[in-house]
């Protein structure tokens, strides 16, 4: 062999170095691509890159696969006349044959009915274009995949502190003493939380880590605290009320900035009860916290304005007011809220005994309380006060879907939220950090359509898809009170669903509830697998026909769309499929209008720009969307006669704006003709090449003075309102008292006019809309017989695979071929088998054969798997017999969209009925012994065919050498 | 004499396999390309890694530790892969003491593989060859890398920094400060392989409160007792 010093790699054929930003996750790395002879030689992280500085990970480094793999779709194909749904039978057609084609149904659907076509995305990132042209369509059914991934996560937070993790914010772990940790994905956030949280341990930080499974992050923390799943509000709440009685609250924080200190009527006789007691005042126009409350001051004992200077109110305490009025400070409330909650209460609950608990409490409130930093940053509040520097109380969390995926979520996280406000922490220095464009008023300004006249054809939908409701005005339902929305979102049953309910579109749908639909897009969801509760069945609803309506035997869902990169379960199910490019081959706006990476000191976007060329026929789902807007004739994408407005997707990012100069569009970086400006400015048509120049990612930091306190930082919200991110510069007061749930519970009880709630809502809107956390059972816990199904059982995703998109990848696939069922060899012993065996997991909804493995890292109660390794035989470019399939499996089976029929209705999403997130880990199983002749998994289903334009499936061998792989 | 080595910190390592993947990225189209992987769409696959992360569990629940254990050639000073090698195949480079494989040599007999007490050689069936981690040998010496980028593609990789990488038998190299003093150390040393590689243990950070830390003397709940008030009759309206 040559010696390996004797030539330089990059002297190998011929080589070229592109920057671009990575998606084998949605963290949104910078990475570096190498090229030798046009094919890709090495991807690693970019060390100029805000995000990632350099690192990848394994994922990341994986993307070769991923590029090659042999699960690509390569060309538009229609389901072949007389072949049934799911049989994968297509044919090959232009794309001007699918762009005809949809364009006259969904030409035909807008001018009848817009709202009978559906547009649902999964991980896409690309919210911004796909909101607005469903919003130029006139449908409100569009989502995203929120609604089943974490929107109580960011519900719960945005409503009480105006900002949430991962792209809304997160622990500042440079400065932070304390990081706990409680329940989070090992995705949310990927490279940046190894990166930080690393540091964090190498300076000494003590890390805690609360979590049912002891794997990934919460391996190398300093203590493990093993919680059964579902009971995070349990501790929380318990943690507060120590807190609380401790007085290891930082009282001056609590007043200043958050609603405690302000008095809410506390006279349940009347129709304003539990409303804040509002004087008159001169407001703001368009004002959406208005400070017309009112404190008891301590030195003058009498109510007075909030924030009088001088003024230093009580926290405890029940007043009189001149007027009769009996009130309470919001702190009280609180108070009172949490003294059921003792520790020991908690113990039964969450497993964790009292005593830790307490210890809990006690180390974060001590170490905020008693290692303040102080940073020598001078800045002024709201109320014009000048600080001479900048307090932080080192503790710093970070949650995600373990918290959120339940039915008690919302409040679980409310809970956090509160407790972050208790110890101080919200934007301060070593806590909690916004990112830009939060914080946000609470809630933010965008509302959803008011009815089903916001819904007209041929037009423009009336508000925006998504948004978020203040109150029950703001709800999108009929007369009668009931939804608009396929997915029922924003309606009595899940009012504050701000990112939709994904996963009971497909029955929904079906069911005709609460109507039938024409078209369902899906771009990037594998709905017919990973993506659905109750998978078997949700299958069959896409095979469905109408057979008992007029006889025409058509499906129930009479047009399904899918646009994916590669063979997921779901193309199988498509009448029309149409080949995505992977993220090497496309250009993207990371957009400020969406979820973009900002850090915390300041805003920050990115793009992607193509390394490689398009696969076979392979089109961005951007340019099939502009495409589509173009030829429908929405108002966005043509002129004023109806010519074509935009050549194509990176056209179309450049000169977009949101209103006719406005100077907002998608891209923040480099606007103004010359490209002088930033965030906002006149489309810049050498945009693209700038952001190529800079490592595809603009990066705006703020000065220090704006960093921190945001909130409440008059320099920085009025910088904010100046640069079109925010509409108004106020305080955004943090809502440790929730008056906007209020508002729906006092309409629950009649005692509020405007719109009402269905009768059979009512007492669960009253129930649920509670102006401080609560803790509650799962609701289905509440329905099942948990005796029966003694265990939780929940998913953790592992972070060498994103959701289902890495078993098609011949490197990563090796690291999870497919996946086992966790335990306790405790449950194995009581039930009668032994490590690796067979077994059936049994829940109310149906049941999965599958091999177990022991583990002393999880809660007793609980049994787990990783997520979305099993597969369907013959999906994802994978042979019939692949592990993934024969041996893997899907928790999925096991559990419902829909609960159990209640009073609430027959057909309730298995969701937080105040958000609507799908309560994944709310399932309840048992396990037995499998016959121990099984050698495969259950259930399995039919094999599914490769689909035209995908390759041949690769040999025995692959040995992957760049510049000549696939070459002969 | 130079001896490059990794040193991996098992205190921070979060097992996410960014090594394992990285390495294979760089090397299958490298100088100790390709990296063959059998059946790699079908059953039971089954590829060339020169890392590989093995995962442990320790003690019993609730005092259960997982630890991520990333593992690859350790670039023995006396490895005892070398002598056994029939051909020659085998060698310890004099100038940086890293371990490598001629394959233009090598008959693929496994006897490196035999001797190798840490199990740290894999066959490349295809081949038949002997491949193991080369520590990036044909990016740590190329010079017409910028310096920060003359590390093994594993090193760039790890999001957690757990793999340093340098020389151990400089004292003032990072590496070896590490060993020093955060209690490195090397596996199975009793072979007497001297490995190259060593590993950073798990430490751990506590936090202890004194139960005076709960009653300080400004404790915010002070300011919520009622104000007081008058009381009528005072010493001063009745005493002299």
């Amino acid at each position: 062999m040559l010696d390996p010093t004797a030539q330089s790699d990059r002297a190998i054929g011929r080589v070229e170095v592109k920057n671009t930003t990575c998606y084998m996750c949605a963290c949104r790395c910078g990475i570096r691509v190498t090229l030798r002879d046009g094919q890709v030689r090495h991807i690693e992280g970019n060390p100029e890159h805000p995000l990632n500085k350099g690192v990848i990970c394994a994922k990341g480094a994986s993307g070769i696969m991923k590029q090659y793999s042999p699960a690509r779709l390569t060309k538009p194909l229609l389901r072949r006349a007389g072949a049934e749904r799911g049989e994968s039978q297509f044919e090959e057609i232009s794309w001007e044959k699918a762009f005809d084609l949809l364009a006259e149904r969904l030409g035909r659907i807008r001018a009848e009915d817009p709202k009978r076509f559906a547009l649902f995305t999964g991980r896409d990132q690309m919210q911004a274009l796909t909101g607005l042209f469903a919003k130029q369509f006139g449908t409100p059914n569009y989502a995203a995949h929120g609604g089943f991934c974490s929107v109580n996560m960011a519900a719960g937070l945005i409503y009480t502190i105006g900002g949430s993790f991962w792209e809304f914010g997160g622990p500042d772990l440079d400065r932070a003493k304390l990081f706990v940790m409680i329940g989070t994905a090992e995705d949310h956030h990927s490279n940046p939380l190894k990166i930080a949280i690393s540091n964090f341990k190498r300076r000494g930080g003590r890390f805690i880590s609360i979590n049912p499974v002891r794997t990934g992050y919460s391996a190398i923390a300093d203590e493990w605290v093993p919680i059964k799943p579902g009971t995070d509000g349990a501790l929380l709440l318990a943690v507060i009320r120590e807190i609380v009685n401790q007085g290891l609250y930082d009282r001056d924080y609590l007043v200043q900035y958050s609603n405690a200190a302000e008095l809410v009527i506390d006279d349940p006789a009347r129709a304003d009860h539990g409303l804040f007691k509002r004087v008159e005042m001169h407001i703001e126009p368009g004002c959406f916290d208005p400070e017309n409350k009112l404190w008891w001051d301590r030195e003058l004992n009498v109510a007075i304005g909030t924030h009088t200077p001088g003024a230093d109110p009580y926290l405890l305490g029940s007043f009189t007011l001149d007027d009769g009025t009996p009130v309470k400070p919001a702190f009280q409330l609180l108070r009172d809220r949490v003294q059921e909650y003792t520790p020991e209460w908690a113990e039964d609950i969450t497993g964790i005994p009292a005593a830790t608990i307490r210890r809990l409490a006690h180390e974060m409130g001590v170490t905020a309380r008693d290692q303040t930093i102080e940073l020598p940053i001078p800045w002024t509040d709201c109320w014009d006060n000048d600080h001479d520097s900048v307090v932080g109380n080192p503790v710093a969390f970070h949650a995600m879907r373990g918290m959120a995926a339940h039915s008690n979520g919302f409040h679980t996280i409310r809970a956090l939220g509160i407790l972050m406000t208790l110890l101080g922490t919200v934007d301060r220095p070593g806590g909690f950090r916004h990112k830009a464009p939060f914080p946000r008023p609470i809630p933010p300004c965008p509302k959803p359509p008011k009815g089903p006249e916001d819904v007209r054809p041929n037009s423009v939908l009336e508000g925006l898809p998504l948004g978020w409701p203040a109150d029950p005005n703001d709800l999108f339902v009929d007369a009668d009170g009931e939804p608009v929305r396929i997915d029922k979102a924003f309606s009595w049953e899940y009012p504050l669903s701000v990112h939709g309910l994904m996963h009971n579109v497909i029955t929904n749908a079906w069911r005709g509830d609460p109507y039938r639909i024409d078209t369902l897009l899906l771009f990037m969801a594998n709905m017919a697998w990973n993506s659905s509760m109750n998978t078997v069945k949700v299958r069959e609803m896409l095979t469905d026909r109408d057979r008992d309506r007029d006889g025409d035997g058509e499906y129930k869902i009479p047009f399904l769309v899918v646009c994916d990169a590669f063979q997921s379960e779901t193309v199988a199910f498509a009448d029309l499929v149409l080949p995505d490019t992977t993220y090497l081959e496309r250009h993207d706006a990371l957009s400020m209008l969406d979820r973009p990476i900002s850090e915390f000191d300041g805003p920050v976007d990115s793009v992607r720009i193509p390394v490689v060329p398009p696969t076979g026929e392979c089109k961005p789902f951007q340019e099939v969307l502009i495409e589509l807007g173009t030829r429908l004739g929405l108002p966005a994408f043509v002129t004023a006669d109806g010519a074509r407005k935009f050549r194509d997707y990176p056209d179309f990012i450049v000169n977009y704006e949101t209103s006719p100069g406005s100077g907002i569009g998608f891209l923040a970086g480099w606007r103004g003709k010359g490209g002088e400006k930033f965030l906002k400015g006149e489309p810049n048509p050498r945009q693209w090449e700038m952001y190529a120049k800079n490592n595809c990612v603009f990066h705006y930091e703020l000065p220090k003075s704006y960093q921190y306190m945001r909130n409440w930082n008059k320099g920085y919200l009025q910088w904010a309102r100046a640069q079109g991110m925010t509409r108004y510069a106020e305080p955004i007061t943090i809502h440790l008292y929730s008056e906007v749930l209020q508002k729906f519970r006092l309409a629950a009880q009649g005692r509020r006019p405007g719109k009402q709630p269905p009768q059979r809502l009512r007492k669960r809107v009253e129930t649920f809309f509670d102006p401080l956390p609560f803790y509650h059972e799962p609701l289905e816990t509440r329905l099942v017989d948990s005796q029966r199904y003694p265990l939780n059982a929940i998913t953790q995703r592992p972070m060498a695979m994103y959701h289902s998109w890495d078993s098609q990848n011949a490197w990563l696939r090796q690291i999870h071929t497919h996946n086992y069922l966790f335990m306790s060899p405790r449950v194995g012993a009581a039930n009668g088998f032994d490590d690796g065996d067979w077994v059936w997991v049994e829940s109310p909804h149906g049941r999965v054969r599958c091999m177990c493995r022991f583990s002393e890292a999880v809660e007793p109660g609980t049994v787990w798997t990783w997520n979305a390794i099993g597969k369907a035989a013959g999906a994802w470019g994978l042979a019939p017999d692949a592990n993934e399939s024969r041996l893997g499996f899907l928790l999925n089976h096991l559990i419902a969209e829909e609960l159990p029929p209640c009073e609430s209705g027959e057909h309730v999403s298995n969701s937080d009925p105040v958000t609507g997130q799908a309560a994944w880990f709310d399932v309840r199983v048992r396990v037995s012994r499998a016959e121990p002749a099984a050698a495969a998994s259950a259930p399995q289903f039919p094999t599914q065919r490769r689909v035209p334009g995908q390759v041949e499936r690769r040999g025995r061998w692959q040995a992957y050498v760049a510049g000549i792989f696939g070459k002969r | 004499m130079t001896q490059l080595a990794l040193v991996i910190d098992l205190n921070v390592c979060v097992g996410c396999h960014a090594c394992v993947t990285s390495c294979k990225e760089w090397n299958t189209s490298g100088w100790a390309g390709p990296m063959t992987d059998q059946r790699p769409y079908g059953r039971d696959p089954s590829g060339t890694f020169f890392n590989r992360v093995q995962m442990f569990e320790v003690g019993t629940f609730p005092f259960t530790e997982t630890v991520h254990f990333p593992k690859s050639c350790l670039h023995c000073e006396d490895p005892p892969c070398v002598p056994v090698c029939p051909t020659g195949a085998s060698y310890k480079r004099p100038d940086n003491g890293v371990v490598l494989v001629d394959y233009d040599k090598c008959i693929g007999c496994k006897y490196c593989s035999w001797a190798c007490p840490y199990g740290a050689r894999e066959i490349d069936e295809k081949l038949r060859v002997m491949k193991k981690c080369t520590l990036c040998i044909d990016r740590i010496t190329d010079t017409s890398l910028p310096p920060a980028e003359r590390k093994p593609a594993c090193v760039l990789a790890c999001p957690t920094s757990a793999r340093l990488f340098g020389d151990v038998h400089d004292p003032y190299s990072e590496v070896s400060i590490a060993i020093r003093e955060n209690g490195g150390y090397q596996l199975m040393p009793e072979w007497g392989t001297n490995p190259a590689n060593h590993y950073l243990p798990r430490r751990k950070t506590r936090m202890q409160i004194h139960e005076d830390e709960l009653v300080r003397a400004d404790n915010p709940l002070k300011k919520e007792a009622p104000l007081p008030a008058a009381q009528g009759e005072t010493l001063d309206d009745v005493a002299w």
